[in-house]
């Protein structure tokens, strides 16, 4: 029977060389939900996002996305998953030599026969779908970063994915255009049924969109449930993120020797 | 002392291996691009594109050098030639010179700091800005798509600016040695006509810039996308690439002029 998981993970362990990123991650996202997957910088989540897309390979555990064992992928088949998945990068990564419209087409015009004029009524649908029909034909340079990461989010859907990929998708952006990205992923999720997972540290917005969260810390799930479980946590780590605490169980310092040994000149060799 | 000397044999016997690994994966990435060279030829407009960014585009500093060292040529020739009283073979001289040995290396040279460069700062670019990434997200090999293109842009373009850069040389001697000095144009003309031999000067001077091409487009790519993606990995790949295209084609160029020679 078909799983309705459109990821499974259990006991995924991924290293680069000696360094552990992840370490015995296991997580299930049903199909159609938004899930988000939240922590530090530098925790793990990006590795996870690019483990999902068969970007990296696991070092051991079990990853499966919409069936297929990304263990034993073939390459082959690795690409035909990976033409019904989507990504939104984090600063969009359009493609600096193509115009705004000829990036949302891009796909379409490598991965199917139709003809020109279809391409051009559905990537002026997908560029109204984000607002941007009016920079068609803009270059990359020309847009504000919010504007590249709709332009973005526009080619990452313009076919359809069944999963979609969203790395930090809220960074950098003013309190409007957060909105304006949320309820673009709200929209996609729910005219296509298609699943999100979002990886991102903005707590709130993303606590008011997605259907279950994921706390990853040093390569961890610390925590895990519905936003308003995660919002009634009391475990430290989660509190301290949620609610933007200085101090707690993630150190406002970065381990170094105290003040009193280096100004008593006993730990000098150690700046 | 002793200690000393083992240091430094480590430090050779390091560099060796940096340089004999570095060789290889240029020359595993090379059979990549070759695997994936499909699209380079079925879409040809991809290729098109690139002979345009990498050739047309360099048309001006092939055709201006090419036409100053033709010129120097000319100049030395004639004045060394006058002393043994063979002055109107000052044409055989350019035109013996440029295809055998200047004409294929000196546009090599230039192709390499002028389109090599470039290529790799592109493609590393690419990397950095995870346009790469993204483009293996929406499964298309970049390979294929990135790589192959300005790899077989650069290998057609390199024996055509390379049969230019010896036009315009030619071109060069002419006006020094005909219309300035004034040797016999008739001369000029008739003993390079005689001395130049199309299989054995000319067609081995482009298989030279050929094989130059080759290895010049394959550092340059393989450097691009191994750059490590920041401002400092994307310069220091373009500097690699320059100075390894121009060991590459000088190395190439001694034991290609031995083969030559001796066939």
């Amino acid at each position: 029977m078909e799983s309705d998981a459109a990821v499974e993970i259990s006991g995924l362990n991924f290293r680069y060389g000696d360094r552990a990123i992840l370490k015995g991650i296991n997580m299930r996202i049903p199909r159609g939900s938004i899930v988000a997957i939240m922590g530090q910088s530098g925790c793990g989540k990006t590795t996870l996002l690019r483990l999902i897309g068969g970007q990296l390979q696991p070092t051991d555990g079990r990853l499966v996305v919409e069936g297929q064992d990304m263990n034993t992928i073939s390459s082959d088949a690795l690409y035909k998953l990976r033409r019904r998945m989507g990504m939104l990068f984090q600063f969009g990564a359009l493609f600096t030599d193509l115009t705004v419209f000829e990036n949302v087409a891009f796909q379409m015009r490598e991965h199917t026969d139709l003809p020109e004029s279809l391409i051009k009524d559905l990537t002026l649908l997908k560029l109204e779908a984000v607002g941007l029909r009016g920079v068609r034909n803009k270059m990359p340079s020309e847009l504000s970063g919010g504007m590249a990461r709709r332009v973005a989010l526009a080619r990452a859907i313009a076919l359809d994915p069944m999963i979609m990929m969203y790395d930090e998708p809220f960074t950098g952006l003013d309190p409007i255009l957060m909105g304006v990205i949320a309820q673009l992923i709200r929209d996609l999720n729910s005219a296509l049924g298609t699943t999100s997972i979002i990886v991102t540290h903005d707590v709130q917005e993303s606590l008011r969109l997605v259907d279950y969260v994921y706390f990853v810390s040093e390569g961890v799930i610390v925590a895990e449930g519905t936003p308003d479980e995660i919002r009634a946590s009391k475990l430290p780590y989660v509190h301290q993120f949620v609610w933007g605490e200085m101090d707690g169980p993630v150190p406002f310092h970065y381990p170094a020797p105290s003040m009193q040994q280096l100004l008593t000149g006993n730990s000098l060799h150690s700046w | 002392m002793l200690n000393k000397l083992r240091r430094e044999l480590e430090s050779i016997g390091s560099l060796s291996l940096d340089l004999i690994s570095g060789i290889g994966a240029v020359f595993v990435f090379l059979l990549l691009t070759l695997r994936y060279s499909g699209t380079s030829f079925q879409r040809f407009s991809l290729t098109i594109r690139e002979i345009f960014y990498s050739g047309v585009l360099s048309l001006i500093i092939i055709l201006v050098s090419g036409l100053f060292v033709g010129m120097v040529l000319g100049l030395q020739g004639y004045e060394t030639l006058q002393t043994y009283g063979s002055s109107e073979s000052v044409g055989v001289l350019v035109a013996l010179s440029l295809t055998r040995e200047l004409g294929p290396v000196v546009s090599a040279l230039l192709f390499a700091s002028r389109a090599g460069s470039a290529i790799t700062a592109e493609i590393g670019l690419m990397k950095a800005t995870e346009q790469l990434s993204a483009m293996e997200m929406m499964a298309i090999n970049p390979i294929a798509r990135v790589v192959g293109p300005r790899f077989w842009g650069g290998v057609i373009s390199m024996p055509i600016l390379t049969a230019m850069f010896i036009g315009t040389g030619v071109l060069g001697g002419y006006i020094i040695a005909v219309l300035l000095i004034g040797v016999d144009s008739g001369a000029f003309w008739s003993q390079m006509n005689a001395a130049v031999d199309v299989s054995h000067d000319v067609l081995n001077g482009l298989l030279k810039s050929f094989v130059f091409g080759l290895a010049i487009c394959s550092i340059a790519t393989y450097q691009g996308y191994s750059a490590a993606p920041t401002a400092e990995g994307v310069s220091g790949a373009t500097t690699r690439t320059v100075v390894s295209s121009s060991l590459a084609i000088l190395a190439l160029d001694l034991v290609l002029t031995a083969f030559m020679l001796k066939g």
